[in-house]
């Protein structure tokens, strides 16, 4: 396929113009052929981001698949985007996931079925737009107007308290983000670009870097989120439907990760450096501490919000120990290893978290409760559900052979070579994380039946087994077989690394 | 002769609406549509005769009473349109209230010819003529509404204040004139600087100046009479004056402080500064306390223009251009708001509470989406026109250096933000308690749904418009 094809912008138009159809166009129409209609946009998507996987070239560093044209003039603003190998993942995982929202809202969203389907489609698109965009402001556009839908989303199909939630989940993340633009501003007048690479490469005194990163931090740590902006996140996914959560777990809590990537370290370097001891803390608090949290909850999807903050500890972790690990061993590969395995773990957390929500949504449609203490003995009517949930539950706890193991047995690795007092702390999720899953999935599933709601349940009808079905296989092959993911960021993760080592001040 | 051929538009806008003025005494008292028709018809006119005269440059006129520059040119065709369309959104308002008010495009008429006369102005008398026009036409259309006390209130509230904003900035005028002997804004601008012990007055003067000019623009603490004047007037007034009369107080603030006494840069900044901040606090934090729509939007106008006065304050060309980029998007997204207020009313009910909107996205969707667009506009999200206008000025103000104003000013969007997602709330997760359909006219509903586009497409495309910003204020780079 030839490179002039824009097979990125497909990427991204098609599921937001083919969204806006769905919602224009299915108002007319009955709710199943809309359901059909968003079905095959996601899956033409998701077959297109696969063109992006087959024609992509691991072994270049370099932006691929790049389109750049004129966007506004007068300030040199372009419609400038392409991928590398830190992208790529997260793209596939964006169209893949959002395939499964699909199915997941197939029977259950029968309110305004063309919105919900249309405001997902349109997500995806912004979704992916963000990963792929190389102008700041461009990216600062689809990162804002991603809040649209996921507060349409939230506040119309959300649970009994879905304003409180969605309202606070768009006051928090809008907070984080509008002084990152005061800080895209600024690099614009010390660049005199919005090209990101540019933004890269631009110099930069001590003081200007540390507010810089300030503005940064406060717009991705709220969407990662780390400790202690987090407290959004458990009521979101609380009172949000379960397409919304999982697009909240498994991809929006990534672009924090993304961000951090993409802008703190390689524009802020030297600030980086000053700050990973606070950065390298809040990882640590969000891991040990919110694992507690997670042990306390009687609400499954606060469960696992709680977990999916601790996990993401993890990712920030490893983003932010390389400078410690070079300080240590001399060897920025070492630091590659762990930013590798910070990234890892957020595709690996995406399938994960994104598969538990799932599960809890399939018990939530039959019996309407998300508290633990309305289950128990659930094994005894729901045995497949059982079984694929017992393996969610175990890649949840990092179990070797799922795709939970490899992120976090990567950072560890580098934790160790920093510090061991760290790394004895990141390690205790080990502990924790199987704690708090095992035991909710002990309490749930397990015991006798105890109520007449548990006894009345049907097991997985076929659209559920063939959703869970394919996580569950996306989950053991990268959890047996990650090289092919590890291919595609190791020479993008590389560059990336050499490029932060290097001090910007002069 | 070259002078009047300058001002053939004013003129010819004078001219026809006088002419309106006589059709609507004679015309038959059961068509009182012939006079909307007359009014539309005559600012058509008008409008093509802006495109046609263009000016390829900048031309003083009347020994320096006019100047007739492409700013100026572009700021006018704006008020022209928005002019237009607010008569568009009224005649749908009057039938459906069964007010006749054939007055309003009249007034609406001679007040579109006061914008137009201080947007053209070149000295400080043509700014006060204009100023007045336009100040005593909205005085009568906010009193328009006879039989209702608060109108009447409103509309004794917004004469008082403004005779008085008026009368400060005549006296600022006189210290001005007192000290430079002269009354046009462009040897002003080259008098002050030569003026050794006079500096203190002319400062004074400066002080009055933007007194008066914060009284048009409405920004803290010469706000008071906004959210009363909103609240009081019948909605397609409070609409046409949240729209035009802002490029017109921009215009006039770009005439007086910029062309009148730019040496004197430093000092006004200082002021506007002042009244930005205060603006944006106040207007973002009290528009979360109201109840009534129209008040609420007041706020909210304050805390825009508060915004909008940061581009200014940045005291260079790109400063000047974001900010008649803001002034003119804002103008479409109140436009639009109002507009929605008018969609909702009916004979019953005039729709000015916020639990009007519940649930207006169930009963009409595509309302609900143009709404939509109109509130996240306002509140600077992207990717619609609010936010382009918003990053604009923030640019621009970054770029002049002022980093911790950009940092003041998002700070306050984040509160204001609180209030439209309120009203997002209203409309699209709640039940409507009025289950009845919307009485709109097509042509009410084609109108709007054409606004709310208008600025999803400058969202999307921004280029167009920022680029004739930016051209027009060129020479103001110095």
């Amino acid at each position: 396929m030839s490179q002039s094809f824009p097979i990125l912008s497909l990427c991204i138009w098609l599921p937001i113009l083919g969204g806006l159809w769905v919602i224009f166009a299915g108002s007319r129409v009955p709710n199943s052929a809309v359901r059909k209609d968003a079905l095959l946009i996601s899956i033409a998507t998701f077959v297109v981001s696969l063109l992006l996987f087959a024609n992509f070239d691991a072994s270049s560093s370099s932006m691929q698949f790049v389109e750049q044209r004129a966007w506004i003039q007068p300030f040199d603003i372009f419609y400038h985007i392409g991928v590398d190998g830190i992208a790529l993942p997260l793209i596939l995982l964006t169209t893949f996931i959002t395939v499964l929202i699909i199915l997941a809202g197939w029977e259950v969203i029968t309110d305004r079925v063309n919105q919900y389907m249309g405001a997902f489609l349109i997500l995806e698109g912004l979704m992916v737009g963000v990963f792929s965009a190389m102008d700041a402001i461009l990216f600062y556009v689809y990162w804002e107007a991603m809040l649209i839908p996921m507060f349409l989303i939230i506040g119309i199909w959300g649970g009994p308290n879905r304003v409180y939630a969605t309202i606070k989940f768009f006051l928090y993340t809008f907070l984080g983000s509008v002084f990152m633009l005061v800080a895209l501003l600024y690099l614009y007048g010390q660049a005199n670009s919005f090209n990101i690479s540019d933004m890269h490469d631009v110099a930069l005194s001590a003081s200007a870097q540390k507010w810089i990163f300030i503005a940064f931090f406060l717009a991705f740590a709220v969407k990662v989120p780390m400790w202690p902006v987090h407290t959004w996140l458990p009521d979101a996914h609380v009172e949000a439907p379960t397409g919304g959560s999982v697009v909240l777990a498994a991809i929006m809590l990534k672009m924090g990760g993304y961000g951090f990537i993409r802008f703190s370290l390689p524009i802020a370097p030297d600030a980086s450096m000053a700050f990973d001891g606070v950065m390298i803390a809040l990882s640590l608090v969000a891991v040990v501490y919110i694992g507690f949290v997670a042990l306390a909850q009687q609400d499954m999807k606060k469960l696992i919000a709680y977990s999916s903050i601790s996990h993401m500890g993890f990712v920030t972790l490893g983003f932010f120990i390389g400078y410690k690990i070079f300080a240590n061993t001399g060897n920025w590969a070492d630091a590659a290893q762990a930013i590798e395995g910070g990234m890892v773990q957020m595709i690996s957390h995406g399938f994960v978290s994104g598969a538990l929500f799932l599960c809890i949504g399939v018990l939530y449609d039959r019996v309407h409760s998300r508290e633990i203490s309305d289950y128990g003995g659930v094994v005894n009517v729901m045995p497949t559900f059982a079984a694929f949930m017992m393996l969610f539950v175990m890649a949840n706890a990092g179990l070797p052979g799922t795709s939970g193991f490899v992120g976090e047995f990567l950072v560890l690795m580098g934790a160790f070579k920093a510090s061991f007092w760290i790394a004895f702390l990141a390690a205790t999720t080990m502990i924790l994380g199987a704690a708090y899953t095992l035991w909710m999935y002990k309490r749930v599933m397990f015991g006798v039946v105890t109520s007449s709601a548990v006894e009345a349940l049907s097991d997985l009808n076929m659209r559920e087994a063939w959703i869970l079905g394919i996580l569950a296989a996306a989950v053991l092959f990268f959890g047996v077989y990650p090289d092919p993911l590890l291919n595609m960021m190791h020479v993008s993760v590389e560059q990336l690394v050499e490029h932060i080592a290097q001090s910007k001040i002069n | 002769m070259v002078d009047i051929g300058l001002i053939i538009p004013e003129t010819t806008l004078l001219v026809l609406a006088c002419g309106v003025l006589m059709v609507d005494v004679f015309r038959s008292p059961n068509a009182p549509g012939v006079t909307f028709w007359a009014a539309v018809i005559s600012s058509l006119l008008v409008l093509a005769q802006l495109a046609f005269y263009f000016p390829d440059g900048s031309y003083v006129a009347f020994s320096g009473q006019v100047k007739i520059d492409a700013m100026g040119a572009v700021l006018k065709a704006f008020v022209m349109v928005l002019s237009l369309l607010s008569m568009f959104y009224a005649r749908d308002y009057f039938d459906k209230r069964g007010e006749a008010a054939s007055e309003f495009y009249l007034l609406v008429l001679f007040a579109t010819l006061g914008m137009v006369v201080l947007i053209s102005a070149g000295s400080l008398l043509t700014v006060y003529l204009g100023l007045e026009l336009l100040s005593l036409s909205l005085y009568a259309l906010v009193a328009l509404r006879r039989d209702s006390s608060t109108s009447a209130e409103a509309a004794m509230k917004y004469f008082i204040l403004g005779a008085i904003a008026s009368g400060m900035l005549l006296y600022g005028m006189s210290m001005l004139y007192g000290v430079s002997g002269t009354l046009q804004l462009d040897q002003l601008a080259n008098a002050v600087p030569l003026i050794g012990k006079g500096r203190l007055l002319v400062v004074f003067g400066i002080v009055f100046l933007v007194v008066g000019i914060a009284f048009k623009v409405g920004v803290v603490p010469f706000h008071m009479w906004l959210p009363d004047v909103y609240q009081g007037a019948s909605t397609p007034v409070t609409l046409f004056i949240g729209s035009a009369p802002k490029l017109a107080a921009f215009a006039m603030t770009m005439r007086l402080l910029v062309e009148g006494v730019p040496g004197l840069a430093a000092d006004w900044q200082g002021m506007l500064m002042i009244l930005a901040v205060l603006s944006m606090s106040l207007g973002n934090i009290v528009a979360i306390a109201q109840t009534n729509i129209k008040r609420m939007l007041a706020y909210s106008t304050i805390a825009h223009m508060g915004f909008m006065l940061l581009g200014i304050i940045a005291a260079t060309a790109a400063g000047y251009a974001a900010s008649m980029f803001y002034v003119i998007v804002y103008a479409l997204m109140s436009m639009g708001a109002f507009g929605g207020i008018i969609l909702l009313c009916n004979a019953n009910n005039d729709a000015d509470q916020l639990d009007d909107f519940r649930g207006l996205a169930k009963r009409s969707p595509w309302f609900g989406f143009i709404l939509l667009v109109i509130i996240f506009s306002l509140a600077g999200i992207p990717p619609f026109a609010g936010f382009w206008a918003k990053w604009y000025v923030l640019k621009e103000i970054v770029d002049a250096g002022h980093v911790w104003l950009a940092g003041v000013g998002v700070f306050f969007s984040i509160i204001g933000a609180y209030y439209y997602l309120r009203l997002m709330k209203l409309m699209f997760f709640d039940d409507p308690t009025d289950n009845s359909e919307l009485v709109a006219t097509q042509d009410l509903k084609l109108v709007l749904s054409v606004n709310g586009l208008a600025i999803f497409l400058v969202g999307i495309l921004p280029g167009a418009l920022m680029a004739i910003c930016v051209v027009v204020t060129l020479p103001y780079s110095g």
